[in-house]
C-alpha cells in the first residue's frame, strides 16, 4: 500500500508541478486557455465527486455553476461587494441552492433523479431570463476591470489570472483528495458500489448523499464565481443545458471516479472544440460524437482505461 | 376585444399547440413505456421532421398542396428509419441501460442538431400551408332583443389550424387502435409488460424495440410536419417540444398513452392561455417546477411502474 501511496503522490504531484511550470513556457494564447481549463476542470471535479465517486448522475449542474457566477456578479453590481467577498457570496449561494435541491431531488433515484435535476436547472435558467432587468438575460454583463481586484492584485492581468486559476484548482484538488481519503469519502464510494450494503452497514445513506450534493454544488459554484471574476463576464448561457452537459462530457472523457480524469477530459474537450470551431460553426458535433463513442466503447474514460490496463493503484 | 372572445382565441391557439404536443409526447411516452428508454434526442427528431418537410416541399414549387401531402407521407418514414438505425447501432449495444442510454441520446441530440446546422444552415425557413383560408369566428352578445351573434374584429382562425387539430386527433385514434387491437400492438404491449417472457414466447423483442423507437421518432416528425407551415423550420427548434413533451409525459404518468394525451391537452391549453395573459417565460418556469415537484413528491405514481 505504501508503494502505491508513493506512486499516487508522485503522479499527482508531478501533474500539479507541470501545471505550475507550464505558464513559463506556454505561448500567450495557450497560457490563457490553460487558465480557463483549470477553472472549468475545477467545475468538472465538483461534478466528478457526485457522478464519479457517489454514483449520482445529475443533468443540472449548470444551476450550481450559474449560482456561483451570478452570486458573485450580482453581489458586485447590486450589493457593491468587493471581488473576494463576491466570490464567497457565490459559493454560499451555490452550496445553499445545492442543499435545497439536494434535499428535494434525492427523494428520487436513477432516471427520475436525472430528470428532476434537469428540470430544476431549466427552471433556474428561465428565472435568470425572467429577471432580465437585474441579470441582463442572454446578453449578460461585463465585470469592469476596476472591480476585479483582490488584495491589490489585478485579476485581469494574465499572470495573476493564471495564478488565481491555479490556486483555485489546487485548493479544490487537495480538498477533494482529502475528502475522498476520509471516512466520508469511503462511505460515498461504498454507496456507489452498493447502496443497499452501505445502508445495511448502518450508514445514513441519504445524509451522505446530501452532503455530497452540497459539496459538489459548492465546488461547482466556486468554479462559476472564479470564472466570472477571472474572465470578466456573467451571462445566462452559462446556466443553459449545455453547461450541465459539459461537465458530464469532461468527466466521462477523462474517466469518472478518477482524480485526474476531470482535468484530462477538460483539456482534451477544450482543445477538440477549440480546433473544430476554427473549421465549422457546428463545433458541438464533436461533443455529440465523443459522447456516443464514449458510452459505446470506453465508458470508463481515458484515466479509467489506464487504470484498468496499467495503473491499478490510480485513485 | 372583450375578455370572452379573447379567451376563445387563446383556447383555439392552445388547442393547436395541444394537438401537436399530444402527437410529439405520445412518441416519447411510447418509447419510454415499451423500452424504458428516456430519449433526450426526441426534440431533434421533431426538428428533423420540420427541416425535411421544408426540403421535400421545396422540390414542388408551385404545387404547394401536393408537395405538402408528399412530405407528410415520406418525412415521418425517413425520420423513423433513421431513429431505428440509431437504435440498432447505438442503443442496442448499450443493452438499454437507463443511464448510459440517456448519455448516448444526448450525444445523438448534438449530432443531429449540428449536422443540420452544417447542411441546412442557421436560417429559419417557412413552408407554405396547403390551404389557408381565414375563418372569422362569431361571438354572442347581449342586446335589447336577447342573445345574438356578432363577428368581433380579430377573432378568427385559419382553416389550416383547424385541419391540424383534426389530423392530430385522427392520428392519435389510429395509434390507439393499433396499440389495442392489432397483433403488432399486442407484441408491443407484451414487450412492455415483461421483456423476458415476451422473448420466451417468440416475440422478436429486438425488432420490436427498433420499430418502437422508429415509431416514436416518426410521431415527433409527423407533428413537426403538421406545425411547420405555422412555425417555420429552424435547427434549434427541438428544445421546446422536448421540454414540453417531458412535462406532458411525466404529468400524464410515464408510458401511458391516454394520460399523455390528457396531459397534453391540459398543458397545451394552459400554456396558450397563460402565455396570452402572462409572460410565456413565467408559464415555462411554473411548468418545469411543477414537473420537478411531481417527480419528487409522487414518484411511485409516475415512475413506480419501473420497479415492477
Amino acid at each position: 500500500m505504501t508503494a502505491d501511496l508513493r506512486k499516487i503522490i508522485g503522479l499527482h504531484g508531478a501533474v500539479l508541478v507541470i501545471l505550475f511550470a507550464a505558464q513559463f513556457f506556454l505561448p500567450a494564447y495557450h497560457h490563457g486557455n490553460l487558465a480557463r481549463i483549470m477553472v472549468l476542470a475545477t467545475y468538472a471535479m465538483g461534478y466528478n465527486l457526485l457522478f464519479g465517486y457517489t454514483g449520482l448522475l445529475s443533468l443540472g449542474h449548470a444551476l450550481f455553476f450559474a449560482a456561483g457566477l451570478y452570486g458573485m456578479g450580482l453581489g458586485m453590481t447590486q450589493f457593491g461587494l468587493g471581488a473576494g467577498a463576491a466570490v464567497v457570496l457565490g459559493v454560499v449561494a451555490g452550496a445553499g441552492i445545492g442543499a435545497l435541491i439536494g434535499a428535494l431531488a434525492l427523494r428520487t433515484e436513477g432516471v427520475a433523479f436525472m430528470i428532476v435535476t434537469l428540470m430544476f436547472a431549466q427552471a433556474g435558467y428561465l428565472i435568470i431570463l425572467y429577471f432580465g432587468s437585474y441579470t441582463r438575460g442572454d446578453e449578460g454583463f461585463v465585470i469592469q476591470q476596476a472591480d476585479r481586484l483582490v488584495a491589490g492584485l489585478d485579476l485581469s492581468d494574465p499572470t495573476v489570472r493564471y495564478f488565481a486559476a491555479l490556486s483555485i484548482f489546487y485548493a479544490a484538488f487537495v480538498v477533494l483528495m482529502w475528502v475522498l481519503r476520509s471516512r466520508f469519502g469511503h462511505v460515498l464510494i461504498a454507496i456507489r458500489e452498493n447502496e443497499e450494503r452501505a445502508m445495511m452497514l448502518g450508514y445514513d445513506v441519504q445524509r451522505y448523499k446530501w452532503g455530497a450534493v452540497v459539496l459538489s454544488a459548492g465546488v461547482s459554484a466556486l468554479a462559476g464565481a472564479a470564472y466570472g471574476v477571472l474572465f470578466g463576464y456573467v451571462g445566462a448561457s452559462f446556466a443553459s443545458v449545455q453547461y450541465s452537459i459539459f461537465p458530464l462530457l469532461w468527466v466521462l472523457l477523462g474517466g469518472a471516479g478518477t482524480m485526474l480524469g476531470p482535468l484530462v477530459g477538460t483539456i482534451f474537450m477544450f482543445y477538440l472544440i477549440d480546433l473544430s470551431s476554427g473549421v465549422t460553426t457546428a463545433y458541438m458535433l464533436i461533443a455529440g460524437i465523443v459522447l456516443v463513442c464514449l458510452t459505446l466503447f470506453a465508458p470508463q474514460g481515458l484515466m479509467g482505461e489506464l487504470r484498468n490496463r496499467f495503473w491499478r493503484w490510480l485513485p | 376585444m372583450d375578455f370572452g372572445p379573447y379567451l376563445m382565441l387563446a383556447t383555439l391557439e392552445g388547442a393547436v399547440t395541444a394537438a401537436v404536443l399530444a402527437l410529439t409526447a405520445s412518441g416519447l411516452a411510447l418509447v419510454f413505456g415499451v423500452m424504458r428508454v428516456v430519449n433526450v434526442a426526441h426534440g431533434e427528431f421533431f426538428m428533423l421532421g420540420a427541416v425535411l418537410a421544408w426540403w421535400v416541399t421545396s422540390w414542388f414549387e408551385g404545387a404547394a398542396a401536393f408537395g405538402f401531402a408528399f412530405a407528410i407521407l415520406t418525412v415521418p418514414l425517413i425520420v423513423g428509419a433513421l431513429a431505428a438505425l440509431a437504435d440498432v447501432t447505438v442503443l442496442k449495444r448499450l443493452s438499454y441501460d437507463p443511464e448510459r442510454t440517456i448519455v448516448a441520446t444526448i450525444g445523438i441530440l448534438y449530432i443531429l442538431q449540428q449536422v443540420t446546422l452544417m447542411t441546412y444552415g442557421p436560417d429559419a425557413r417557412p413552408v407554405t400551408p396547403p390551404f389557408n383560408t381565414r375563418l372569422a369566428l362569431p361571438w354572442v352578445e347581449m342586446t335589447e332583443t336577447g342573445l345574438s351573434l356578432y363577428w368581433p374584429w380579430g377573432l378568427s382562425i385559419t382553416s389550416y389550424k383547424l385541419a391540424v387539430i383534426a389530423a392530430a386527433t385522427v392520428i392519435l385514434l389510429a395509434l390507439w387502435i393499433v396499440m389495442t387491437r392489432s397483433k403488432l400492438g399486442l407484441m408491443m404491449r407484451a414487450t412492455e409488460q415483461d421483456r423476458e417472457m415476451a422473448l420466451a414466447f417468440g416475440i422478436p423483442v429486438e425488432r420490436v424495440y427498433a420499430l418502437v423507437f422508429g415509431l416514436g421518432a416518426g410521431l415527433a416528425a409527423l407533428a413537426a410536419v403538421l406545425i411547420v407551415p405555422i412555425q417555420q423550420a429552424h435547427y434549434l427548434m427541438g428544445g421546446d417540444p422536448l421540454l414540453l413533451s417531458f412535462i406532458v409525459v411525466i404529468i400524464g404518468g410515464l408510458g401511458s398513452l391516454p394520460g399523455t394525451v390528457l396531459a397534453a391537452l391540459l398543458i397545451g391549453l394552459s400554456d396558450g392561455i397563460i402565455s396570452v395573459f402572462f409572460s410565456p417565460t413565467l408559464a415555462k418556469i411554473l411548468a418545469t417546477l411543477l414537473v420537478a415537484l411531481v417527480l419528487v413528491f409522487r414518484p411511485q405514481g409516475l415512475f413506480g411502474a419501473r420497479r415492477a
